[in-house]
């Protein structure tokens, strides 16, 4: 197991660029995940750490070398593909074993004829053998070891490209959406089962995918990603809590965040929809602001932080709802706010309250600016009450 | 509970109606109708007919015919031209099917990787294909020619002796077998490049990452493997067109030199074409057609099993 270190990487793709100025350091043992929108740039930096694609410019280093000039398998990774990419003609005990294979006995002894000439090849075999077996027994594999692939359930070929990856105790372990071609429920389980396995292995992991869901649940930190850019890097808490742009904001969090038009208003008061809110930022760079708050963090009724909306839908999650409204103030502004199945459904212009710390404010540019003096929630409702 | 759920029928599995069932079933044989009578016209008739020719002693223009058995199948055993037919085409094809097919993987290997010139290649390789072989056949000849040739001048030239390829009778058939792969190589590299391009990307990327990335690996782990359903389907095609060795014969050699060149399609022509002994000519096509029959269906139940995972 190793730590690794990515330093200014970037790649284009004809004009298109792919990644810009990358840098990360990801420590060892860390399940750090890169997770963005399709075309974000995650699956060519995962290409690039394992070297089937090749840099413009930057350096990966793995456990403190530069391996910029090592070829995939001299780098001692481990990549799990979104087609498992297992090898259809061998069978699951074949399949796991030739990493093995590939590294310990020499070209004449891989040869098809040849192989039955060496002796040396059986005691290897031999080796190789236990420690698939090893594998396979943490994995629950063994039953189908003479199977091929094909026939294999998806959540069982799934095991065998982890086997692959494991049984050569790699340095890292990368993983390419591995999740994504599964159904539901099974990829679910499968969460659970890869940190459980994280766990147990101490390995470093680095997990791409474009499911927010995944990336919060499993990583110990997340990149996210978009325009050949990390947008954020940092623990699931934080990203969720303090998303530093409305890109993350929007991206991070299911149903996605609400987003409102806002103003600078005298004294640094921040005016959303004529109403000054009890939130003041300093330093904002341009009198234009965006305000965002969680569907979560919304409840329906008046308060000193309300917008007035007109009821469209309800979706019904089970023990909890989300409930549609537009803006009543610009009717193309859709907010949502997830609720408890037991309240009642609200009809027609109802106003819909929120918290002044659940607020996120960014700037124009879309990047996040700190709120101050939110303690002053007295003197602000008071005036709140007036304007009203 | 299950068993008595299981006896009720479902309400749309209820049968039509006597009479509904008959339009039914009637309709579909008049969709079907097309279909058999045009195989029935095109394959199976001309079939029956050849079969049934193969029994009697009909010649062209012969007023009235008998039937004699299986005295016609008797004397193509006895036959030395027939058996010799047989043994040169035997060997045309053991030639021809394993070089046409690993040339043809050979080159599409080759030029798959190749992004702007592979057009370029797959063009050149596949002009044989799309040229007359009768009209090719004479180039070759006259390519061949023992002393006005460009490849005997060329062998010359390099000091080696004046070879007759065509009439020197251990030379003819392994010549005609060239030829033959000449011709039919750039098919098969088409064939072979839809093959390659059908293989996921992410195999060979996972044969990179797992230490296979010698080239030797990689075709023998990801490459040939993945081929296989193609490689059968070539070969077999390959076996079927190989066995139906005729034009360069006829054009070139005319069997000859002193019958080292005659091939079971040819004595085929000459009984029937030359000789007007129908009969026997039909008895020669059937044994051609369960040649092929034989040993397709045999490669295809043997290689079958093994290339389909």
């Amino acid at each position: 197991m190793a730590g690794l270190t990515l330093r200014g990487i970037r790649k284009t793709f004809g004009d298109t660029a792919v990644l810009n100025d990358i840098d990360l350091d990801i420590a060892d043992g860390e399940f750090l995940t890169l997770v963005g929108p399709s075309g974000c740039g995650k699956s060519t930096l995962l290409r690039i750490i394992a070297g089937l694609e090749s840099q413009d410019s930057g350096s990966v280093s793995i456990g403190g070398t530069s391996v910029d000039h090592l070829r995939p398998h001299e780098r001692r990774i481990a990549m799990v593909f979104q087609n498992y990419a297992l090898y259809p003609h061998m069978s699951v005990f074949d399949n796991i074993a030739l990493p093995l294979t590939m590294t310990r006995l020499n070209l004449f002894e891989r040869l098809p004829l040849m192989r039955h000439l060496s002796l040396r090849r059986r005691r290897i075999m031999n080796e190789i053998a236990r420690e698939v077996r090893a594998v396979a027994e943490q994995l629950r594999i063994e039953s189908f070891f003479h199977r091929r692939p094909g026939q294999l359930s998806g959540g069982q070929r799934q095991r065998v490209a982890l086997g692959r990856a494991m049984v050569r105790h790699p340095q890292a372990f990368l993983m390419d959406e591995p999740l994504s071609n599964l159904d539901a429920k099974l990829r679910v389980h499968m969460r659970g089962e890869l940190t459980e396995l994280h766990a147990r292995l101490g390995a470093t992991m680095i997990y791409v995918t474009h499911d927010q869901i995944e990336a919060m649940t499993m990583s110990d930190r997340l990149a996210v990603m978009d325009h050949g850019d990390i947008l954020q890097l940092g623990t699931p808490a934080d990203v969720y809590e303090r998303p530093a742009t409305t890109a993350v904001a929007q991206f991070i969090g299911s149903p996605a965040i609400n987003l409102f038009q806002a103003r600078v208003g005298p004294g640094g008061q921040v005016e959303l929809l004529g109403r000054t809110l009890p939130i003041e930022v300093r330093n904002a760079p341009t009198p234009e602001l965006t305000v965002g708050v969680r569907p979560e963090a919304m409840r329906i009724g008046g308060g000193p932080c309300a917008v007035t909306c007109r009821f469209r839908r309800r979706e019904n999650l089970g023990s909890e709802c989300i409930l549609h409204f537009d803006l009543v103030a610009s009717p193309e502004v859709a907010v949502l706010c997830r609720v408890d199945n037991g309240i009642p459904i609200p009809e027609g212009e109802v106003p819909l309250a929120f918290e002044p710390r659940d607020c996120h404010v960014f700037d124009n540019n879309g990047r996040r600016i700190e709120v101050e003096s939110r303690n002053a929630a007295g003197r602000d409702l008071r005036r709140a009450s007036e304007v009203r | 509970m299950n068993t008595v759920a299981a006896q009720v029928t479902p309400l749309d599995a209820v049968p039509p109606a006597g009479g509904q069932r008959w339009v039914e079933r009637f309709a579909g044989l008049g969709f079907a109708a097309p279909a058999f009578i045009l195989l029935v016209l095109t394959n199976l008739a001309p079939l029956a007919a050849l079969a049934f020719l193969s029994f009697t002693n009909y010649e062209l223009g012969a007023l009235d015919f008998s039937f004699v058995g299986f005295k016609n199948f008797g004397a193509a055993l006895q036959d030395p031209v027939i058996r010799r037919s047989v043994t040169n085409t035997l060997l045309y094809v053991a030639i021809v099917v394993p070089g046409g097919v690993l040339l043809s993987l050979l080159v599409a290997i080759l030029i798959h990787q190749r992004k702007r010139t592979r057009s370029l290649y797959e063009v050149i390789y596949f002009l044989p294909v799309t040229s007359t072989l009768i009209a090719m056949a004479t180039m070759w000849q006259f390519l061949l020619h023992p002393t006005l040739g460009l490849i005997n001048q060329a062998l010359k030239g390099l000091g080696f002796a004046e070879t007759a390829f065509l009439s020197e009778p251990r030379l003819v058939i392994p010549t005609l077998a060239a030829i033959g792969i000449w011709q039919l190589v750039g098919f098969n590299m088409v064939l072979f490049l839809a093959g390659l391009s059908a293989i996921p990307r992410d195999l060979y990327e996972a044969v990179d990452i797992d230490g296979a990335s010698h080239p030797i690996d990689r075709f023998l782990k990801v490459t040939w493997p993945m081929l296989g359903p193609t490689t059968m389907f070539v070969t077999v095609t390959t076996f079927i067109t190989a066995f139906k060795i005729f034009d360069t014969v006829t054009v070139m050699t005319r069997g000859g030199p002193g019958g080292a060149s005659e091939v079971l399609l040819y004595a085929i022509y000459l009984e029937g074409f030359q000789y007007f002994h129908m009969s026997y000519a039909a008895t020669l096509t059937l044994v051609f057609l369960a040649f092929t029959l034989v040993f397709s269906v045999l490669q295809t139940f043997i290689l079958d099993r093994r290339v389909h995972y």
